[in-house]
């Protein structure tokens, strides 16, 4: 799940405050594995009642095929912690979410997963709402989204989270190697609860 | 503490006066490097069904052990049924979750309330009713309404199952502070008005992305004067203001409501503990990146018409009208939540027909509220065209209120009174609205689909929702006469 540049065409979803209920509705849930989530992504807004396809939803169209770059209104990922949203858009193919701003648990997940969350300044941000399907280069060792016109703008990550991202690695890692200072606080805690007990 | 973003600004660890969330942080900071989020030593684990099958699967590939199983307590409720606890589970996917669940337990050494279980409950309404949940702890859960538990004065908060899998692994998270965002409340509540009309009104006040990247202290007289059940009330849906957490200093209330509860410390243990949480409350001259201030005397009760919490109003007010709205995406979206509800702009919400009222979920299903609830249907019935399900929190709320004969006045009203879990608040136990269907809801989320695929959901209080079910349509509960909590 490394990232370094993603370069590709953009599906746009020009709505804001999208819950990760709709992302994956919480029926697909029940599963205790990551897998066939992809099938799920979107669900209520990609198809009928009678199972047939919406042709009007922008993942539907034949244009967003292979997209890998989804465009979305503010506050994108709101509502529920499921760790299911990131793991059925990464499935589908979706490599980085643009928006001006991501629920934090939302955020936080997908960096976790190998998906990248970008925060685009708003003037740029409308722009790109507006044009589904033009190409675009994530570059994330410099922090840049290359728009069509060669222009690029800057995009904030934390350096742990680029670091994780850049090299593949996950945070676990990283924790368990901290069992000194873990122990040691663990030595001078006060008044825990015991749930064993 | 917002996840791995770099929003967070505020700097901890200095010597001026604190906020209560800067004191529990600084207490909980196990090690801090540069460039890296601060690694967090987390008191307490809640666990369920729903997010951790993936966690407990990834510390099998990496052999690796529960670090500290005396910190975590398991529980079903989300996908688990609640009809009778004597017959099986229906759906197969569910049924082999819930097997798994059990199974994880055991392999990794955890307490497990199982469906069978006197203490199995909905996560977040067991820690506190167990006494486990206590002030100046850290708690997390893979569920987003884990701030439920900040009302005792903890910073508690949602997890993904990456997280699950961290926490279990070695009891800590990485994490970056958040903003102290204080949302004050002074007044004193009008009858009719209650908890769940306060924090609906914040959200309708600050949006559904207002507190991202905060946590919320609740201060101010009015939410001293709430009850411990009420402020959970509260703090349970800082999630839908963005925050993912909240929380209200301890006070006297928070350990009258502690004391003597299985987990709660006791003998000189007690005492050293109320020592140490009376040092919690925020210092005089502690500064808040942001502030909200609230009158509760001019609160209504409240009520939604959109999907999602921040799209709600007065009870006495009318659906907004889309074309007012300045900003273009606001008005599209406007748009698109009235013709998912099919209401029409302009026309008030009281009066308007529904199907199905639910009194439940970690929100409002704890004693209080089915005491409200039942205060309400007492001696009347459940409109014939309306099905109403009350689903207590726990076993212990649903052999609380059984002693009480509350079951006995929502059975004579026409009322279903169930088994515990979270039921209609998230659909997937089996419990859901039907396409079309409109429910007064006392649980938190509005979305589209969240009750059932093409359910339509108002939420609002426990009181709103017991007048509706009587009235068949969406009910001013100050217009219902006798007593009224």
């Amino acid at each position: 799940m490394k990232i370094d540049v993603i370069e590709s065409k953009t599906v746009v979803i020009p709505v804001e405050n999208i819950d990760t209920d709709q992302i994956i509705p919480a029926r697909y849930l029940k599963t205790t594995s990551k897998e066939g989530l992809g099938d799920g992504l979107f669900f209520d807004w990609r198809y009928n009642p009678d199972g047939s396809p919406k042709p009007e939803f922008p993942l539907n169209q034949p244009a967003a095929k292979g997209a890998q770059i989804l465009v979305v209104g503010d506050n994108f990922g709101c509502g529920s912690s499921r760790e299911h949203a990131p793991w059925a858009l990464t499935q589908f193919g979706i490599r980085a979410v643009i928006s001006t701003s991501f629920a934090d648990i939302f955020r936080g997940n997908s960096l976790k997963n190998g998906l990248l969350p970008v925060i685009v300044p708003a003037d740029v941000h409308a722009e790109l709402l507006k044009w589904s399907g033009i190409v675009l280069k994530i570059d994330l060792a410099a922090q840049k989204v290359f728009l069509p016109g060669g222009r690029s703008v800057d995009f904030p990550i934390d350096a742990f989270s680029k670091n994780c991202l850049l090299n593949g690695v996950d945070e676990l890692g990283y924790m368990l190697n901290q069992e000194a200072a873990i122990a040691a606080y663990e030595a001078k805690r006060q008044g825990s609860v015991n749930t064993l007990a | 503490m917002s996840g791995n973003n770099n929003g967070a600004t505020k700097q901890n660890g200095t010597s001026g006066p604190r906020t209560i969330v800067d004191k529990i942080w600084d207490n909980h900071v196990v090690a801090q490097q540069p460039d890296t989020p601060a690694l967090i030593f987390i008191d307490l684990h809640l666990c369920h069904e729903v997010t951790s099958p993936q966690a407990f699967s990834m510390l099998r590939e990496r052999g690796i052990k529960v670090r500290r199983p005396d910190l975590t307590i398991a529980t079903m409720d989300h996908s688990t049924p609640t009809t009778s606890r004597d017959l099986p589970i229906v759906d197969p996917i569910a049924a082999t979750q819930i097997a798994q669940m059990e199974a994880n337990c055991q392999e990794f050494g955890l307490r497990l309330y199982n469906r069978m279980s006197d203490h199995q409950g909905i996560v977040h309404v067991i820690g506190p009713e167990q006494g486990l949940t206590q002030p100046g702890m850290t708690i997390v859960c893979g569920d987003s309404h884990t701030a439920t538990h900040g009302a005792f004065g903890a910073l508690a908060f949602g997890i993904g199952t990456s997280q699950v899998g961290h926490v279990l692994a070695s009891q800590c998270l990485l994490q970056t502070p958040s903003q102290a965002y204080e949302i004050r409340v002074d007044g004193q509540l009008q009858p009719g008005v209650s908890a769940k009309d306060i924090i609906l009104a914040v959200i309708a006040k600050i949006g559904i992305g207002g507190g991202t990247g905060c946590v919320f202290e609740y201060t101010g007289s009015a939410i001293r004067a709430l009850s411990m059940e009420e402020r959970m009330t509260i703090c349970n849906m800082s999630i839908e203001g963005g925050a993912r957490a909240g929380l209200v200093a301890p006070d006297d209330m928070t350990y009258q409501y502690l004391a003597g509860r299985e987990f709660a410390p006791k003998g000189k243990d007690w005492d050293e503990a109320v020592a140490r949480w009376k040092q919690l409350p925020t210092d005089a001259g502690a500064t808040y990146a942001k502030q909200l201030v609230l009158d509760a005397s001019t609160l209504e009760p409240m009520v939604t018409f959109g999907t999602n919490p921040g799209m709600g109003m007065p009870i006495s007010g009318s659906v907004p009208t889309p074309s007012a709205a300045t900003d273009p995406i606001e008005r599209s979206d406007l748009e698109k939540a009235l013709k998912y509800m099919a209401l029409e702009p302009g026309k008030p919400l009281a009066g308007h027909p529904i199907d199905v009222v639910f009194i439940g979920s970690c929100t409002n299903s704890r004693i209080s509220d089915l005491r409200a609830a039942a205060a309400v249907m007492k001696g009347r019935k459940v409109n014939p065209k309306v099905r109403m399900l009350v689903v207590p929190g726990s076993q212990q709320v649903r052999k609380q209120a059984i002693a009480e004969g509350l079951d006995e006045i929502f059975r004579a009203a026409g009322a279903e009174f169930r088994e515990a879990g979270c039921s209609m608040c998230l659909a997937m136990n089996g419990d859901q609205l039907e396409p079309g269907q409109y429910s007064v809801s006392t649980s938190n989320r509005n979305f589209e689909g969240r009750q059932g695929k093409g359910g339509r959901t108002f939420l609002a209080s426990p009181l709103t929702a017991a007048a509706s079910a009587i009235a068949g349509a969406v009910a001013d509960p100050r217009n219902i006469a006798g007593k009224l909590a």
